[in-house]
């Protein structure tokens, strides 16, 4: 699930505290402060950093709940293992390539949805009551909405698309099953990006956007010169939270393939792992290259577009 | 603006009504069709000829008991997480946008990064931790994941709004003879109740959209939500996925998100975009 909300401003009253005499009431307060947040933070902390802490043990065993006595130290033989495997490859490629074509399409579509939306004046609420729909559906509904649709047994698409024949199998082979994979994955989340575009596109001054007509800017002018630079931090963040959750691609792929047709991606293989083969010790060194992964994709974007989240609310 | 440019408005209106509408028309449209008709090859968009079932497949859906276990399992399991995770947000949001205290910094870039976390890492060590408890295939094996996902959701999206609520009308309040307690009533609850509730309904959201959770700490009917009852369900002839049936099986597990859209739809995208590019 992407969240979009970026940091709040912090900096506002900072260094109050720092100052000599801290008095009884900044004590207070910092106290008051502490104990609001404990729960919040002891919860997070549960779910997420001690679970990572026990799978990065774990990824040192050879340990399978099916022969739980069994379980010896094994060093970092399972990183080996998963990192010389073909498979491991082969899926983590699968899933770079849907993150990086979804989030391309869903980019130049979410940005069309946001123009016609910013400008639009009729039927305004309806639009933006339907394009919240996709965004609430169940991803295994869409996932299954889409398979059926693709079906060469009961689906439209063979029939409603010229050139392809009616009875083309789309889950027969690689290529296909991927490009089902995707539209179902663009069609879900597309709206998603199109309404923080539209948050940013309303940040655009409407006087620059005048100023340029009167100077004779081309309408494409104004797209990249005026429109798009003025927008940088919304596309920024747009792009890290949906890069993040296209590369956790799970349901949609469970639903559509369950992985045939080699369109494994590395959550699912990590799931069939854990989940369907018990496999403890290689399943968390899994888990922690996955984690690694989706760090090193943040690392990146925010690197390559230089995404200060704090800074993109007083710039944006 | 221009005739052109007003034609290329109405035509984007319209492409994006047939993008959000079109695969949900689809599945309506498969849930009233019979499974013989689907079987022996029926693809057309609507029901065809004598192809349609009516309100069969709903009755059916709704008499399988797993299913009617599902739903039950979703809606408490969603409501009572969102409800813990709501509250506990709301103390942190409260904290972070109000007072001055060490670690601000240290929750908000936590919610953060348990907000990119790829869920399926933690399944293995959460299944293990669970069985151990006890807690595996249990209501709060899912309401404890699904609050702390849902609680960076939450913090993010409270913290950018309370940020917005002029807190000095409290204090003038109380200049004007209120009571503290009923400053905080009176003026504060009623400007901040409306980003409680926008958090609540994303919150929701998240916990009924929920499959990764949903498929790997549960194994039984004793606490499967809706999402991973859908996938795992397979009919009465396991080699033919009845089609039909799961059509409006996803019909009504969407009739909820859609009532609550055309309910909240203003809030919804306030909150969604909220401090993400809001100056």
């Amino acid at each position: 699930m992407t969240s979009t909300t970026v940091a709040p401003d912090t900096d506002r009253k900072t260094r109050r505290t720092d100052k000599p005499e801290a008095s009884d009431r900044a004590r207070a307060e910092n106290s008051l402060g502490m104990k609001l947040v404990a729960p919040a933070i002891f919860l997070m902390l549960l779910v997420t950093a001690f679970p990572m802490l026990r799978a990065l043990y774990l990824s040192l065993y050879n340990y399978s709940l099916t022969a739980p006595e069994e379980r010896d130290f094994v060093g970092i033989d399972n990183y080996v293992t998963a990192l010389t495997d073909s498979l491991f490859w082969r899926d983590t490629l699968n899933t770079v390539l849907i993150m990086v074509v979804t989030v391309a399409v869903e980019l130049v579509i979410g940005f069309v949805f946001a123009m016609v939306m910013h400008r639009v004046i009729f039927a305004r609420g309806v639009i933006r009551t339907s394009i919240l729909i996709p965004y609430g559906i169940i991803t295994v509904v869409s996932g299954f909405a889409w398979q059926f649709a693709f079906s060469n047994n009961n689906g439209f698409v063979n029939g409603w698309l010229p050139l392809i024949g009616d009875d083309f199998n789309w889950f027969g082979q690689y290529g296909s099953s991927i490009v089902a994979i995707m539209v179902s994955e663009i069609w879900k989340t597309t709206p998603f990006m199109s309404l923080l575009l539209l948050a940013g596109l309303a940040q655009v001054s409407e006087d620059m956007l005048e100023a340029a007509k009167v100077d004779g800017a081309t309408w494409w002018q104004r797209l990249w010169k005026v429109i798009l630079p003025n927008m940088r931090s919304a596309i920024m963040v747009a792009v890290l939270f949906r890069a993040l959750d296209a590369y956790r691609i799970f349901d949609n792929i469970f639903v559509m393939t369950a992985g045939a047709n080699g369109t494994e991606s590395v959550s699912f293989l990590t799931y069939r792992q854990v989940i369907e083969q018990f496999q403890l010790g290689i399943g968390s060194a899994l888990s922690v290259l996955l984690f690694l992964s989706v760090l090193l994709i943040a690392f990146l974007i925010v690197k390559i577009f230089r995404v200060d989240l704090a800074a993109a609310r007083q710039e944006g | 603006m221009s005739t052109k440019n007003k034609i290329g408005v109405v035509v984007g209106a319209v492409l994006i009504l047939v993008w959000c509408l079109l695969p949900v028309a689809w599945i309506i449209s498969l849930s009233f069709k019979s499974q013989d008709a689907i079987t022996n090859g029926s693809p057309g968009f609507l029901p065809s000829e004598g192809g349609g079932a009516g309100w069969q497949n709903y009755s059916d859906v709704l008499a399988d008991e797993q299913f009617r276990r599902a739903i039950f399992n979703s809606i408490g399991i969603s409501l009572i997480a969102t409800a813990l995770s709501v509250i506990i947000a709301t103390l942190a949001a409260y904290a972070i946008a109000r007072l001055e205290f060490t670690g601000k910094r240290f929750v908000l870039t936590l919610a953060l990064v348990i907000a990119m976390f790829p869920v399926v890492s933690l399944v293995g060590p959460l299944f293990d931790m669970w069985r151990t408890l006890g807690i595996y295939d249990t209501w709060p094996g899912l309401i404890i994941p699904y609050m702390s996902f849902t609680l960076p959701l939450a913090i993010w999206t409270l913290s950018a709004f309370f940020r917005e609520i002029p807190w000095e009308m409290e204090q003038a309040a109380q200049v004007d003879g209120a009571t503290s307690w009923q400053a905080f009533r009176k003026v504060i609850v009623p400007l901040a109740a409306p980003g409680v509730f926008t958090a609540a309904i994303l919150t929701f959201f998240f916990a009924w959209n929920d499959f990764v959770f949903g498929i790997s700490l549960t194994s039984t009917e004793n606490a499967r939500p809706i999402p991973a009852a859908l996938s795992f369900f397979v009919g009465a002839d396991p080699f033919n996925r009845p089609a039909s049936l799961l059509a409006a099986g996803a019909v009504v597990s969407t009739i909820p998100i859609i009532v609550i859209v055309l309910l909240f739809q203003r809030k919804i995208v306030a909150g969604l975009t909220s401090g993400a590019v809001k100056g």
